[in-house]
């Protein structure tokens, strides 16, 4: 069926506005085509304001509307709110840094930043697209906060406006400190190695002392800062590894950089020699060059959030029977709330209103509305369907169900890093260095006395300074990073890659990850519907929001007329009448006739009756994800396959066959049985992968070793997880997990060329001959090698797996 | 030899105004982002339909 659809989907014309398929409906306007009056309606608004180059510089650049404004950003007329939000408020004029997710383009950059042409009082607005962030100056007095948001999302970018933007205080600079230390690390090194030069040359005589002593103590004054300040990071955590017992990689690092920096100090106030201090900063320099480029890898990825990104920062209050839009924060038990359509309940609570439709698929990921009835417990999380509720809330905002679910161990841990590779091969490393210094000072000692002695000493643990290694993890890692990313596959950090190159056991949700979340497919049993039939039906499900609903009109193609009466009989269907015929789509128990039963266990299933004729019934599955059994039968191969549902059996039988036995496929899992489940296959020594969506997931996948959340579009919701994998790559999970396990390979090769160019150093330093030159070659070779090796061969490997690096899509975010 | 200290002078004094200028820029963001302006300067001040350019 849905091949059918899709190979329609081509004839069809796509919408100019965002470039999506007008499958459902198509308007012609203004000479092109939009998929929905909101796609139109953005369009006029730009053109009306001569806006149009936002098409010019990319192609259907915009952003799908979805969902009317309402009443939704009203509580940005609370002064309290506002000001919480504000970054700079001088009386009228004020300055405001909003998250929006959907900055997804060089369009989307050109429009924000031309608000001021649409609206007065707007004065200023600059994106920052890396942080998806834009900065707005406007004129309140001219303009309101209010309307301000609400301008922004007509034309399709909603600010993402949460409790937490509202709370926490602007971010440390911490980017900055960086490029203070780089900075002033590459200039102490290229002034250093100006100064050095003479003693390059080796040439006896060539300087007289007095000069010699002045360029010493030059490159002494110059280096102070580089220790003291640039390379301050890492003595700290090297001190913390310690501390917490365990050696790090910053551990070798430190004690390099020390021996160096207290030998070449030494040399110049004993006069006694030259001293490393160029080799010193070229080590810090190009230390720090590799964290940088680490941290602009990043940048993009936006994990912190919590779940109080997704609350909602304002409720509206009922005090006398009188609305008032209140902060959050400043809801009490026993206040009485009103909870509008498709917002989220903030709080526990009971419904006083005589019905709701409760979607908690923001809870469950199950997207079918429970039904609850007055003097109901509704716990916080869920979201209203239909019309708008009452309810009195029974817990703090901070005491609810929701929180409480986060706030539970697993939620809080970090999970453990011992175990790298990385700190593995230090801690070896350091302790092998360690003894080779000592050994040779002993064996020098005894030869030739003290003095010569140190000198060994210390040219060895300079000489050992695992520059190329500390380098290696972050660029093969942050080029994986980037390769992962254009493919849709966003990873927290990159420890992420190294455990996912460990797992051996997959375990999957099933609503959401298995199945699409939305599209589900959609076949009709009974006599053929004639296309006024059909469209009849489709101007029927139209009016309701139910999930079947929305499917079928999504699956009935073509216009819509206007309804004359329309019921909704919960969750049973909806009846109506429709250019005076009667309709009747729904269960069997609204049918005016007695049905035979359909025989359908897996699917929802809508009877239709026109005109008190039985017609038949649409049958709708949920939809597994493109390229599922593929998938499925090569993870198959190598790992432990495991299912874990919220759902009922229903899919059972479909789903049999991929996994190796019964016993691997669990239905009925509340979130804490996911979570014990987990637990116990880690119990049983296993590492695990969990893949699963929805806030449920989130115990279960915080737990695994590896937890990957799916999502539909990059901007939508992910639980606390390690990575973030887009829904239309579902089909690239194989591919991924054995690129993690390539990149661990490269790692593990560039260590091997890394500890051999530290072998061979050694030998001239356990011989006493390393001299200043030698060291300032050796160092910068090493690390330029290394470096260029990782880069290449993670390229080429993304590349020999298919990975074409070159291809950017829409709404990929540029790492 | 004695010039080797004037001019060891100025070249430090020169390299340290460049560092200055470094951390100043810092201090005024121009680092905080370094995709942006890569795209913004590409747009057109006035209004002109046929510009075609594609900045990606």
């Amino acid at each position: 069926m849905s091949d059918n659809r899709e190979s329609a989907a081509n004839e069809t014309p796509r919408c100019y506005h965002c470039g999506d398929v007008c499958d459902t409906e198509i308007i012609h306007a203004h000479d092109k085509t939009f998929c929905c009056e909101g796609c139109k309606m953005v369009f006029e608004l730009l053109d009306d304001n001569d806006l149009c180059t936002y098409y010019d510089l990319e192609k259907n650049p915009g952003i799908k509307m979805r969902g009317s404004l309402g009443d939704k950003f009203a509580y940005l007329d609370n002064e309290e709110i506002e000001s919480s939000l504000l970054d700079f408020n001088d009386g009228d004029l004020k300055k405001i840094k909003f998250y929006i997710p959907q900055i997804h383009c060089s369009s989307c950059i050109w429009l924000l930043e031309n608000m001021y042409r649409m609206r007065d009082g707007i004065v200023q607005s600059q994106v920052n697209f890396i942080k998806k962030e834009a900065y707005v100056t406007y004129r309140s007095d001219q303009v309101s906060l209010r309307e301000l948001v609400e301008l922004m999302t007509s034309i399709g970018y909603e600010p993402a406006i949460s409790l937490q933007s509202g709370t926490k205080e602007a971010k440390k600079k911490v980017d900055r400190a960086l490029y203070y230390k780089l900075g002033i690390a590459g200039f102490a090194f290229g002034n250093i190695m100006l100064l050095s030069f003479p003693e390059y040359l080796d040439v006896q005589d060539f300087l007289e002392d007095q000069y010699k002593r002045l360029f010493g103590y030059l490159n002494l004054v110059l280096s102070l800062p580089v220790f003291f300040y640039s390379a301050s990071d890492y003595f700290v955590s090297a001190f913390k590894g310690l501390r917490a017992k365990y050696v790090n990689i910053d551990v070798p690092v430190s004690i390099g950089i020390i021996a160096l920096y207290s030998r070449s100090s030494y040399e110049i106030l004993s006069e006694t020699g030259p001293g490393f201090m160029d080799s010193f900063a070229m080590f810090v320099f190009l230390l720090l060059v590799g964290k940088w480029y680490q941290n602009r890898t990043y940048q993009a990825l936006s994990f912190d959030r919590d779940y109080k990104s997704y609350f909602p920062i304002a409720v509206t209050k009922l005090i006398d029977g009188v609305e008032h839009n209140v902060a959050l924060n400043s809801i009490d038990v026993n206040d009485i709330i009103l909870v509008r359509n498709g917002e989220i309940i903030p709080a526990d609570s009971t419904l006083l209103s005589n019905e709701a439709q409760i979607d908690y698929s923001f809870v469950t990921g199950e997207s079918d509305a429970v039904s609850k009835r007055a003097s109901d417990k509704i716990f916080a999380g869920g979201r209203q369907v239909g019309a708008s509720i009452k309810l009195r809330v029974d817990k703090a905002v901070s005491q609810s169900y929701l929180t409480r679910l986060w706030n539970q161990d697993t939620f809080q841990r970090e999970k453990t890093t011992m175990n790298r590779l990385i700190d593995r091969v230090s801690q070896n490393f350091t302790f092998m260095v360690m003894i080779l210094a000592m050994g040779a000072m002993a064996f020098w000692w005894y030869q030739s006395g003290m003095s010569e002695s140190i000198h060994v000493f210390t040219s060895v643990l300079i000489i050992a300074c695992p520059c190329a290694l500390a380098l290696t993890v972050p660029f093969t890692f942050g080029n994986s990073l980037r390769i992962f990313g254009k493919l849709g596959f966003y990873l927290k950090n990159t420890d992420t890659i190294e455990r996912m190159a460990q797992v051996d056991t997959l375990v999957f949700d099933k609503t959401g990850t298995l199945t699409q979340s939305v599209a589900d497919e959609v076949d009709f049993h009974g006599t053929t519907l004639n296309p006024t039939e059909l469209q009849l039906i489709k101007s029927l499900v139209k009016q309701s929001a139910h999930p079947v609903s929305t499917a079928l009109y999504r699956y009935i193609s073509g216009a819509v007329v206007g309804v004359d009466s329309f019921k909704e009989v919960t969750s049973k269907g909806v009846v109506g009448e429709v250019q005076g015929h009667q309709l009747t789509i729904g269960s069997s128990k609204l049918l005016s006739k007695e049905v035979v039963s359909t025989g359908e266990k897996l699917a929802s299933v809508a009877h239709i009756e026109i005109d008190g004729e039985y017609k038949g019934y649409f049958s709708l599955h949920k939809a597994y994800r493109n390229g599922l059994e593929d998938v499925l039968k090569q993870l198959g191969n190598k790992y432990e396959l495991y299912l874990l549902s919220g759902d009922n059996e229903a899919e059972f039988e479909n789903l049999r066959p991929y996994f190796s036995s019964d016993s691997h496929l669990q239905f009925n899992q509340t979130p804490e049985a996911k979570l014990n489940f987990i637990q116990s296959l880690q119990e049983k020594g296993n590492k695990v992968l969990m893949i699963g969506d929805g806030l449920n997931d989130a115990g279960a996948l915080k737990q695994a070793d590896v937890g990957i959340s799916i999502a539909d579009d990059v901007f939508q919701f992910s639980p606390a997880c390690d990575a973030i994998l887009r829904a239309d790559k579902f089909d690239c999970l194989p591919k991924l997990l054995l690129y993690s396990g390539k990149a661990m390979r490269i790692v593990r090769s560039s260590f091997a060329i890394s500890i051999s160019y530290n072998s061979i150093g050694m030998l001239f330093a356990l011989n006493g001959m390393v001299t200043p030159l030698f060291a300032a070659i050796l160092m910068p070779i090493s690390s330029v090698s290394v470096v260029s090796f990782v880069t290449i061969a993670t390229n080429l490997s993304a590349r020999s797996l298919g990975f074409n690096r070159n291809k950017l899509e829409k709404n990929q975010p540029i790492v | 030899m004695s010039a080797i200290y004037v001019l060891i002078g100025f070249s430090l004094a020169a390299a340290l105004g460049f560092l200055g200028a470094f951390i100043w820029s810092i201090k005024n963001g121009q680092y905080d982002d370094d995709y942006t302006p890569s795209v913004r300067i590409l747009f057109d001040d006035t209004q002109s339909n046929n510009s075609n350019s594609n900045p990606k």
